[in-house]
């Protein structure tokens, strides 16, 4: 305990001690107590939800077993897929839009700096006040849907936000099954970079998992069934119009990426390219996209965390209460303070914990991995 | 042909980011009864700044809420981020390394895995239902990234100049107030910015953790008077022009921090 005996050190651990206690409890205590509470019936009967001394009995993982594969909790598996499907859909809107206008304003058109400001605004607005008003700009007799009016077209006619649409529904007893195909697509992705790049070990472990993992899915995994009859999820056309308000509201931030990322090529690179030879578009497939990648990462991993937590958008924009565009952690909110289930909203919490972190801890491990290298 | 597409590009961009700030102008200076959907794009007949007048009285004291709420957070979660970031960028104690990451998390998780004991031990400690229970949570939260942008603030502080304070004996306080501190305005900007846009917009906690109207913040009530339906579209519009404002100016003003602030919000070393 040398560093005890430097004075200044240990102000310095003094210093930052309150704040290190104070997030221990606030992240680490509350999750270990969320999840414990997540173990027990509090909240199953109503009247010891709300009473002043609940009798709260340990349950284990009954709260989770409901949730993947009770009757009552089909609404919580529509959430999941729909999370999947709006986290897809935003965040290749978001890189999409983001790198188009990126490219553009690359260029140094006249007024970039206007654009630039136009793009990005949304982003500084409250979830609450884009909902807001693009819950008014949604109104199916209105808005949007009049649009086409004002150049003499017919109005359109697109139930934004309430529709009961769903396209691509699969039952949510394939889902093992088709996790596994997803899964191991990645992993075959994964081998075949490693061998491309010469690292036998790493791509020899991942095939070899891909094929365990194929093996797995197509004799056991087949049967493994979670509910006992088909419960079709798909698709909600009804997020149509919330995955464009929050394209608008976040586009500006991976243009601001990528734009950074563009400016840091130098010209040289590309001169030399079209010296080659190199057609604009060949200039952007083979030098460009491929130094961009990185960050097409970063920003996926940070649209994509937003994107599983979103909740103000959606309150705002389709209410609380509208099953179509519901999401986990709007379910957790309503299972919670609305219904009074207390246990169950705990377990809809950690589900989502575990979602995030899937996505946050990898990349804070290589962020700070790569910042002690340097 | 380049140019043409390069500039009709723009042109639609333009379009698609600003349309939404046209129609909540126009629909905030109707008069109610003009306002229909079929009309929605047409420009007011007869310019209605009542709108304006009554989202002000009806707004007032949630802004003043906001505006208390935001200050306070924000103020305190600068200083702590200041002195943590001060600490872990100059003066490492052994296991920092690990630490960081642990509290970096807490940037990043989602709050509804923390919202039930977070719920109950804010009302535990009396501050259930008030706006000092919602800055404490607020400064807690805040500290990750008021710490992360610090610490990578004071890296670039030369260790010289910290050793050239020693050496005229100057201690872990002194090196502060005298060297670190005045330097640190360009920081604080950056921090203050972030921080006070965040919990200016920020809905979970404020819904969750006040829940009477009189300590609302704007966000709620915002969400509470769009949702009910009798209510006539010049009144949400003309609120969510109030709500945008404070954080609107300050992109346009500050917005060289403001996109510094934004881009330290996703790590980066």
């Amino acid at each position: 305990m040398n560093w005890l005996k430097n004075k200044d050190t240990l102000y310095g651990f003094l210093v930052i001690l309150p704040s290190l206690v104070l997030l221990g409890i606030f992240v680490y205590g509350f999750i270990l107590q969320t999840f414990y509470t997540s173990l027990t019936d509090w909240g199953r009967d109503p009247a010891q939800a709300l009473s002043a001394n609940p009798q709260i009995r340990f349950i284990g993982f009954e709260n989770y077993r409901e949730l993947f594969t009770g009757f009552v909790d089909a609404r919580f598996r529509q959430d999941l897929v729909n999370t999947f499907f709006f986290t897809l859909f935003f965040i290749l809107g978001c890189l999409g839009v983001g790198l188009g206008l990126a490219i553009v304003l690359d260029r140094s058109p006249k007024g970039e700096g206007f654009f630039r400001t136009i793009f990005l605004f949304p982003m500084s607005l409250s979830f609450i006040v884009t909902g807001t008003i693009w819950r008014w700009m949604l109104q199916p007799q209105g808005g949007v849907n009049q649009l086409p009016t004002l150049v003499g077209l017919p109005k359109g006619d697109f139930a934004w936000l309430t529709s009961r649409e769903q396209i691509w529904q699969v039952s949510w007893n394939d889902l093992p099954f088709l996790t596994a195909l997803v899964v191991s697509a990645v992993l075959v992705f994964i081998a075949l970079g490693a061998f491309r790049s010469g690292e036998r070990r790493r791509g020899f472990i991942a095939s070899g998992s891909a094929a365990l993992l194929l093996l797995w899915a197509f004799t056991l995994g087949r049967t493994l069934q979670p509910l006992p009859y088909d419960e079709p999820h798909g698709f909600n056309l009804a997020f149509i119009g919330i995955i464009l308000a929050a394209v608008w509201q976040m586009s500006g931030y991976t243009m601001a990426l990528y734009l950074a990322g563009l400016r840091g090529i130098p010209e040289e690179l590309r001169e030399a390219a079209r010296v080659d030879g190199a057609s604009e578009w060949q200039l952007y497939q083979r030098i460009i996209f491929p130094l961009l990648a990185p960050i097409t990462l970063s920003a996926m991993i940070i649209l994509g965390h937003i994107s599983l937590k979103i909740f103000d958008l959606i309150f705002a924009m389709a209410g609380a209460d509208n099953a179509p565009t519901d999401v986990p952690a709007l379910l957790m909110y309503l299972t919670t303070f609305r219904a009074n289930q207390i246990a169950k909203g705990a377990a809809i919490g950690m589900i989502l914990l575990l979602l995030v972190a899937a996505v946050i801890v990898p990349y804070l491990y290589s962020q700070l991995k790569s910042e002690v290298r340097r | 042909m380049g140019r043409i597409v390069q500039y009709g590009v723009l042109f639609l961009a333009t379009l698609f980011f600003l349309l939404p700030v046209y129609l909540v102008i126009i629909t905030a200076l109707k008069e109610p009864s003009a306002i229909t959907l079929k009309d929605t794009w047409r420009l007011p007949e007869r310019w209605y700044w009542e709108s304006f007048a009554q989202a002000w009285t009806a707004f007032l004291p949630k802004l003043q809420n906001s505006f208390f709420l935001t200050i306070m957070a924000t103020i305190l979660s600068a200083l702590l981020g200041s002195l943590n970031g001060y600490v872990l960028a100059k003066w490492k104690f052994p296991g920092a390394s690990i630490v960081f990451p642990l509290m970096l998390f807490g940037m990043f998780i989602p709050y509804q895995a923390v919202l039930i004991p977070l719920f109950q031990f804010v009302r535990e400690i009396g501050l259930g239902g008030t706006l000092w229970g919602l800055i404490l949570v607020h400064v807690v939260y805040g500290l990750p990234i008021t710490t992360l942008i610090f610490r990578n603030y004071y890296a670039e502080i030369p260790d010289e100049m910290i050793e050239a304070g020693r050496i005229d004996g100057a201690g872990f306080f002194g090196i502060y107030s005298r060297i670190v501190f005045p330097l640190s305005v360009p920081g604080f900007v950056v921090v203050v910015i972030w921080q006070f846009t965040q919990i200016w917009n920020e809905f979970l906690f404020a819904v969750t953790l006040v829940s009477s109207p009189a300590n609302q913040p704007i966000t709620v009530a915002l969400a509470q008077l769009a949702g009910g339906e009798a209510v006539k579209w010049n009144l949400p519009m003309a609120g969510a022009l109030l709500a945008a404002l404070p954080t609107l100016l300050v992109y346009i003003f500050l917005g060289r921090y403001f996109i510094r602030g934004l881009l330290a919000g996703s790590v980066k070393g």
